[in-house]
Order: C-alpha cells, then sequence, then structure tokens
C-alpha cells in the first residue's frame, strides 16, 4: 500500500541547537536543512495553540515540488491555521517548517520578507485592497519591490490579465473590488499573486462561496496556472469534488494532525474513518466504494 | 510513583495563604490591566514611529492621510468652530454683564478658545470623524485579510498603515485648533457686536491685550498631543479587530470612546504640566 497513514509523533518538536534557519545548508546533520529536489516544503511536529485550544497537534507533512498538493479538512480543523505558518503569517509554539532546506521558523522579520518572496497566497475572499482598482492591486507586490516603470508595470499587468481570461472584461482596469464578481475578485487575487512569478502559490479555500460554475473555472484556473507557470500549489479545501479533480497530492487534516497523504487513488483506497466519513458525506463514492 | 502523585497533587494551601492570594490578586489586578493597556498602545507607538526611519518612507500615504484628517474634517471643524465662539461669547457676556464689564468679552473668548476650547473641541471633531474612520478601515482590513496580504508581500503594516495615520493626525491637529480659534473668534465677534451691540473698538483691544502667543503656543502643544493619543488610540483599536463586522463596529465605538477620554484626560494633565513649566505673570 503506497500512501501513508501519518499519525505517530514527531521525532523533535524542538528547534535543533545551533540552526537558527537564516539559510539553507546541514544543520547538525538534518537532512531537512538541504534542498530536496522532491520535496519543497517540510513540516514536522508543528504545533499551534490559541489560549485553550490545541489547533494543530504535531503535524506532519511534505509539499512536492511543481506539483498540486491539497490539504482537506473539514471547517475548524486549523487548514488556514496551517498555510499560515508555511509562510510566516503565524508563529507555531513548536515544530519546524522547511522551506528548500530554510527553517523558518526561526528567521529575523527580514529574511522572513526575502523568503515569502517564492510566495504567493490567494486568499479565501480574494482580500484586494478596497482603496485600489484592479491594476494598483496587481501591481502593488511590483510597486513595493521594485523601480519598474509605469509602462513596464503596466504591461506585466496587461499580460496576466490576458491569460486568467479578465483581459476582455470591459473596463477591468479601472473597476474597485467591490465592482468585480466572486470569480473575478478570485482571479485578480491570483494575478496578484503570481506577478512577481513565485515558486509556491498558496491557496485558502479558493471556492468557497463559487456556484459550480465558477467552481469549475477556478479549479481550471488552478490547474492552468500550475502547468503554464511552473509553480508549486498548495491549496487548503474542503471541496471533494475540486480536490480530486486538481490534487496530484492529497493530505488530511483532522483532530490537528495529518491523517492521511497520498494520491487521489490512495486517498480513495484509505480506510482511516475521518477521510471515509468526509469522502462518503461529499457524495462522491457511495460508502462501501473505494475500501480495500 | 511518589513524584507522579505529588505533580499531579499541587501541596495544600492553608485557608488564610488562599484568602491573602486572592487579596493580593484583586489588588494587583487593576495595576497589571492599566500597565497592560498603556503598555501594548506604547509598543505600537514606538513600532509606528521607529518606521518612520526606515525606507520606504511612502510619502503619498502620509499626504493621503493629512487630506483625509486635515482637509477632510475642516468643514466640520469651522462649523463648531463657529457656533462654539458664539456660543462662549453669549455665556462670557450674561456672566461680565453682572459686574458690568461686558467689554472684556474678546479677551474672554479669546484666551480660552486659544487655550482650552480649540484644541479639545478640534481633538473630539477630529476623534468623531477621523478617528472613527480609521478604527472602521483598519479593522475592515484586518477581517477581510487585507492585512495579512501586505504582510505576504514583505510589507510591514505598521509602517504602511500606523505610521502615516499617527504622524499625519499629531501634524495636522494644531493647524486644526488654529482653524478652529479664528472661526471660533469670528463667531464671537459677530454675536458680540451684531447681537449685543458691544463697542467693536473695545473688543478688540481687550483681546489684543489679555492675549498673548504664550496662549496660542499652550494650545498647539496640546493639540500635537491630542492628535497623538487619538490617532493612536483609533489604530489600536482598529488593527486588532478580532472577529467579524460586529467587532469592527465595537472597536470603532471603543476608538471613540478612548480617543475623546484620552483628551479630556490629557487635557487635565498638560494644564497642570503648563502652570508649573510657564507660570502665568499675573
Amino acid at each position: 500500500m503506497a500512501f501513508q497513514i501519518v499519525n505517530q509523533p514527531p521525532a523533535s518538536t524542538s528547534h535543533p541547537a545551533g540552526s537558527p534557519g537564516v539559510g539553507p545548508g546541514p544543520a547538525g546533520g538534518n537532512p531537512l536543512a538541504q534542498r530536496d529536489e522532491r520535496w519543497q516544503i517540510r513540516v514536522r511536529g508543528l504545533n499551534k495553540t490559541f489560549g485553550p485550544q490545541h489547533v494543530l497537534r504535531g503535524i506532519d507533512l511534505d509539499i512536492e515540488r511543481g506539483r498540486t498538493n491539497i490539504i482537506i479538512g473539514g471547517s475548524g480543523q486549523g487548514k488556514s491555521v496551517l498555510m499560515k505558518h508555511l509562510m510566516g503569517l503565524l508563529h507555531p509554539d513548536s515544530g519546524q517548517i522547511w522551506v528548500d532546506g530554510v527553517d523558518v521558523v526561526g528567521l529575523s522579520d527580514s529574511d522572513m520578507g526575502k523568503l515569502r518572496r517564492k510566495f504567493g497566497m490567494v486568499f479565501q475572499y480574494a482580500a484586494l485592497f478596497d482603496s485600489m482598482n484592479v491594476v494598483e492591486n496587481i501591481a502593488f507586490p511590483l510597486i513595493e519591490r521594485y523601480n519598474l516603470s509605469r509602462a513596464e508595470m503596466l504591461e506585466r499587468v496587461r499580460d496576466l490579465l490576458n491569460r486568467l481570461d479578465l483581459g476582455k472584461v470591459d473596463g477591468i482596469e479601472k473597476k474597485i473590488p467591490p465592482e468585480l464578481s466572486g470569480g473575478q475578485r478570485k482571479r485578480v487575487g491570483l494575478a496578484r499573486a503570481l506577478i512577481d512569478r513565485p515558486e509556491i502559490l498558496l491557496y485558502d479555500e479558493p471556492t468557497t462561496g463559487l456556484d459550480p460554475v465558477a467552481t469549475k473555472n477556478v479549479d481550471e484556473m488552478i490547474r492552468r496556472t500550475a502547468d503554464d507557470f511552473g509553480v508549486t500549489s498548495v491549496v487548503i479545501s474542503h471541496d471533494m469534488a475540486s480536490t480530486f479533480r486538481i490534487g496530484d497530492r492529497i493530505s488530511m487534516l483532522a483532530e490537528g494532525k495529518i491523517v492521511v497523504t497520498g494520491t487521489s487513488e490512495e486517498v480513495l483506497a484509505s480506510r482511516h474513518p475521518a477521510l471515509r466519513e468526509f469522502v462518503e458525506t461529499s457524495g462522491l463514492v457511495a460508502p462501501d466504494q473505494g475500501r480495500a | 510513583m511518589s513524584a507522579t502523585s505529588s505533580a499531579e497533587n499541587p501541596p495544600e494551601v492553608s485557608p488564610v495563604e488562599r484568602r491573602l492570594r486572592v487579596f493580593l490578586g484583586y489588588l494587583v489586578a487593576p495595576i497589571t490591566v492599566l500597565l497592560n493597556y498603556f503598555g501594548e498602545r506604547a509598543i505600537m507607538l514606538g513600532k509606528a514611529l521607529a518606521a518612520l526611519f526606515r525606507r520606504p518612507l511612502r510619502i503619498r500615504l502620509f499626504l493621503d492621510q493629512m487630506q483625509f484628517v486635515g482637509v477632510g474634517s475642516l468643514p466640520i471643524i469651522m462649523l463648531v468652530g463657529f457656533f462654539s465662539g458664539a456660543v462662549s461669547a453669549q455665556q462670557a457676556i450674561t456672566a461680565l454683564r453682572i459686574f458690568n464689564q461686558e467689554r472684556f468679552v474678546g479677551a474672554t473668548v479669546g484666551i480660552s478658545l486659544a487655550q482650552e476650547l480649540a484644541p479639545v473641541f478640534a481633538g473630539l471633531m477630529i476623534t468623531a470623524r477621523a478617528g472613527s474612520g480609521m478604527a472602521t478601515e483598519l479593522g475592515s482590513m484586518r477581517i477581510t485579510e487585507q492585512i495579512d496580504a501586505l504582510t505576504t508581500f514583505a510589507v510591514d503594516p505598521i509602517q504602511y498603515l500606523i505610521t502615516p495615520r499617527v504622524i499625519a493626525t499629531t501634524l495636522v491637529m494644531p493647524v486644526m485648533a488654529m482653524v478652529f480659534n479664528i472661526v471660533g473668534l469670528i463667531g464671537a465677534y459677530m454675536f458680540s457686536i451684531y447681537f449685543e451691540h458691544i463697542d467693536l473698538g473695545q473688543f478688540v483691544e481687550q483681546f489684543t491685550f489679555w492675549t498673548d502667543p504664550k496662549d496660542y503656543i499652550i494650545g498647539a502643544v496640546k493639540a500635537l498631543v491630542f492628535g497623538l493619543t487619538l490617532s493612536v488610540a483609533a489604530c489600536y483599536q482598529g488593527f486588532n479587530v478580532r472577529g467579524g463586522a460586529k467587532e469592527v463596529g465595537l472597536a470603532t465605538t471603543r476608538a471613540v470612546v478612548a480617543g475623546s477620554v484620552s483628551i479630556l484626560v490629557s487635557d487635565y494633565f498638560l494644564i497642570d504640566a503648563f502652570h508649573i513649566l510657564w507660570p502665568s505673570k499675573s
């Protein structure tokens, strides 16, 4: 059986001595501290509590380079919390997150800022800046990071708008976020995340609140983005249809841990009760289907 | 085994000791709450000021905020200033008439406007208009993850959002107080001359004789401090919203209350400080 049931306690939940994580390379012989050709992000023993709530309870997770990695799980299971940890928006109580051999947890603010350039993030409700129009929103990372001319920026923004099928929308460039439909907002959010050519794209529940047609379009957009731009995609979702449509590698988060991880076939064949319940209640498979 | 049981069962505490602990807890709690309250705001202010010395400076954001806090508040400042001046003159004339000294109305209103009414009322108006706006905007940005989005682009949200608001409000407040002063004096003048028929020459003479630059400096310094406290109160509330629309509304209410209270409380201490540092000649 190729899939893994990942539920064992982590080997270590503290940072190895002398590895502040400011650069890739061997840290006390830790294999995670070296760039791995297959795994771009590696998480070990991640714990996070909010007050009395123990949300993440020793997460072990590997994100495959250049593939679409989906993290599924019910509402309130900590999927978004996990994703925010990957990008350093939240700090764990304990555990390690290695991105291309760099320990994110120990990074200073300025090093974290540099590392974040590898990432693009598409938020659940796009998180577009209300005070800016579409062009200003998409160009924001370029304005903040580089000294490009207005013409250069406009060229890159228009190129992305065309590639994401937004170029033909009448007057799209001057529209402000409240004037956009849900699907358009997602695309503009994706364009903003893609404009600085990130290596890793994080999607936080990209299909939430969309109708089935818009959901299918967003799925295609994620798939096409992964193929066209060659990025590593990490998608947080509880939409099982989308998950099996676009996912190369699927991991399930339940009760603060990754309980199953593997390809869609491997995950469908899993007998883990939380996963079975999730898959069966989604209506994708009959209760007996997929059991080994 | 014994070690485990001692860890699970902490040593017994005598009733007297328990009561003493509870009593001390009650005694210390208000102090810790107060220290926490001021400490969190002081830390945010410290970060906002430190960000001033880091690149990029983003001048446009400062100008945008000055426009919002200053130009945007001008109509309400002028309206309130005019009527505050007129009402002050009315009250002063009523009181001074008892002693047959109405001619002092220019001096009375001039000093009270310069030192008290202009900075305090302008501060309250800016709190109500701009402070509430800041808290709502920042709160909405927080709950719609726009602040998180800034962070993902390696932009420091304190530097981008808080520093311009705090600095712009602090710098604009003395100007607003001066506008309030001028328009208030016009209101007092019009009411005194046209409705109460006070002698024009005496109004102007008493005003110029009794008021001096010190009154305006005190007013400007007060306005500067009020600008700082009200903007920190508003930004802190908005920036730290957790939850949804209801929490944004509550944060806005708290911002207006905290901003107004901070103005009135700091006004008292500033008056005391000025009396000690810069005693009156008379």
